[in-house]
């Protein structure tokens, strides 16, 4: 154990860094795009159901097709792994968010239009606040799948734990492998309750006590 | 103040191109409190949502102030009118002062301009001030439709609409906030455009009721004249038996419930013959009449006693100031002046002062006992049933 910190240890906080910078921006990049996308959908809902079908044929493909896809488009590295990345992310956070919105119950919204809210306003003030909890929920799934999804970053090259984990597997090494996934477990582990401690301190007051109530 | 000029609305879905509503002319003037009343799907709530443009006129026009509304930005005109629905519609994630001064925000007050505001209107509905901080799921259902009436106010519109807003609370609750409400809008007289389907509501808060079927008015009167005139069968059924018989006192007239055949004596009759004739009759007056029964006066007993041998016929002491009514009148009114003046009964002429009735204290006791019991068929019917 001493022997193996002692011999991997840097390389192990290098790798963790590696593997929290990929899956957090794509999860980051994910949140900008999904949840506007999101809400948007939910002023076309005539074909939004079947654009989310389609984003969901696009999370069925194996996300180690969509690596290997990618490397003669982008070529190999980080910044085409986050992109794979990124495309997992969206769905889970779109679904939800679309959702979410699309649950928002209609008479507050004819309230707040009634009393004289345009749409942008009716989106910031009433919709996100109300839809939060279950964006939220969305954005947690999205970022501990990610975390694991992100080892096979090191499929085309981006780095991350998951080369601990090939290593360990092309040279016969068990504890390699446990190397590279215990510290992955964990930053999934951290990265959820970190999210959750973020949504209790977004979601508004009265909201959570309505929820407590119900 | 709100003028609807041949509105017309036509909705268009799958080639369903009925009206909604049907070359509409209707105008409210400033203070008052106008009734949509109607069955579903009679246009009352399209009509209503028209004048802040949740629903889009397709002919006509609506002119608030004399502006077409549909010339103003949609945003800015909501602003300027106050909403209130019956699903109340709260934001659940504000607190009481953010909902209430909601619109305030929206029009960017400052923050102290807000806070006197919702100090102000809360002390409206007679809620503690501590109310301002708490959510709208810590109230009761009365409570959250007050805040949400307050809500309507808070930038002090001169119009205010409202769609069935006590619908969803129970009765009691419901009348409280009805008598609450109507007080309000006496104080702060603002003009009302309010929808229900609820008749006691409609006839109890509004000084106008605009009766609707199928997308056009039937009738819009005061809701005195709806009860006493409606308009046809369709008014008088959607108002129901029960309050038109209500009504009634109000419409009955005195020639309907009086007595037909007074006790009455010639002016020329000896004081004598009138004795004899009250004792025949068992009455302790008379009313005199001349010889084409031209009401002239009345004598009592007393009368008669004071002048006994002094006079000869009954013409000399007779009191000529009775108090009459005519036929027509209306038996509300009375009732109203027999009870004022004490009288004992009202001799009912025609228009020719001649006499043709009379109504007594009696006659009244028998209308309060039609009323408590019905004309008691029901209670014959009953008992031959059961034979």
């Amino acid at each position: 154990m001493m022997a193996f910190f002692s011999e991997h240890g840097m390389e192990l906080i290098v790798k963790t860094w590696e593997h929290l910078f990929i899956s957090g921006a794509a999860i980051l990049l994910g949140v900008l795009v999904a949840v506007p996308l999101g809400v948007l959908f939910t002023r076309i809902p005539q074909i939004a159901d079947r654009l989310i079908s389609f984003i969901g044929i696009l999370q069925t493909i194996p996300s180690l097709a969509i690596l290997a896809f990618f490397i003669p488009l982008i070529g190999v590295g980080k910044i085409p792994a986050i992109i794979a990345l990124f495309v997992y992310s969206l769905l889970p956070i779109l679904r939800n968010t679309y959702t979410g919105v699309k649950d928002v119950d209609g008479h507050v919204l004819e309230a707040g239009k009634g009393m004289g809210m345009n749409n942008w306003e009716s989106i910031i003030k009433i919709e996100l606040p109300l839809a939060l909890p279950v964006i939220m929920a969305g954005i947690r799934l999205s970022t501990v799948y990610l975390i694991g999804w992100a080892a096979l970053a090191a499929f085309i090259g981006g780095g991350g734990l998951g080369d601990f984990i090939f290593d360990g597997m092309n040279l016969y090494q068990p504890d390699l492998i446990v190397a590279g996934t215990i510290p992955a477990t964990i930053l999934a582990l951290l990265a959820n309750w970190l999210l959750s401690i973020i949504e209790r301190k977004l979601t508004p007051k009265g909201l959570m006590k309505s929820y407590q109530t119900s | 103040m709100l003028e609807f000029k041949h509105v017309t609305k036509r909705y268009n879905n799958g080639g369903d191109k009925e009206a909604a509503v049907k070359d509409l002319n209707l105008t409210i003037n400033k203070g008052e409190f106008v009734c949509f009343i109607g069955p579903s799907g009679c246009g009352k709530t399209t009509t209503m949502k028209m004048v802040n443009r949740l629903i889009d006129i397709t002919e006509g026009t609506i002119s608030v102030n004399g502006e077409d509304i549909t010339k103003q930005d949609p945003v800015s005109l909501r602003r300027s009118i106050g909403y209130v629905i019956q699903q109340i519609g709260l934001m659940p994630h504000m607190t009481i002062k953010e909902n209430i001064v909601l619109v305030g925000t929206l029009l960017k007050w400052s923050q102290e301009k807000k806070d006197e505001r919702a100090k102000e209107l809360i002390k409206l509905v007679g809620l503690p001030e501590e109310y301002l901080d708490k959510y709208p799921h810590e109230l009761s259902g009365g409570q959250q439709q007050r805040i949400g009436v307050l809500r309507a106010l808070a930038v002090n519109p001169p119009l205010i609409l409202m769609d069935e807003p006590f619908g969803a609370l129970d009765p009691i609750t419901r009348d409280s906030l009805q008598e609450e409400f109507k007080k309000l809008q006496k104080e702060l007289n603002k003009t009302i455009v309010f929808v229900t389907h609820d008749m006691d509501e409609a006839l109890k808060l509004a000084d106008k009721v605009v009766i609707m079927r199928d997308g056009e008015v039937v009738q819009a009167d005061t809701p005195d004249e709806i009860l006493r005139n409606p308009a046809n069968e369709f008014v008088e059924e959607f108002l129901g038996k029960d309050r038109l018989i209500q009504a009634r006192p109000d419409v009955t007239t005195v020639q309907q419930i009086m007595g037909s055949s007074p006790v009455t004596v010639n002016a020329g009759e000896s004081l004598k013959g009138a004795i004899s004739k009250m004792r025949q009759e068992r009455v302790d007056s008379l009313l005199v009449v001349d010889e084409n029964n031209t009401l002239q006066g009345m004598v009592d007993v007393e009368m008669v006693d004071l002048h006994w041998k002094k006079a000869e016929n009954v013409e000399e002491i007779m009191d000529t100031e009775v108090f009459s009514v005519s036929k027509d009148s209306l038996l509300r009114d009375a009732v109203h002046k027999i009870l004022r003046r004490g009288l004992k009964y009202v001799p009912v002429v025609d228009e020719s002062h001649k006499l043709v009735g009379i109504v007594t204290r009696a006659s009244l006791a028998d209308i309060v006992y039609d009323t408590i019991w019905g004309d008691g068929l029901e209670i014959e019917e009953a008992v031959a049933a059961s034979q």
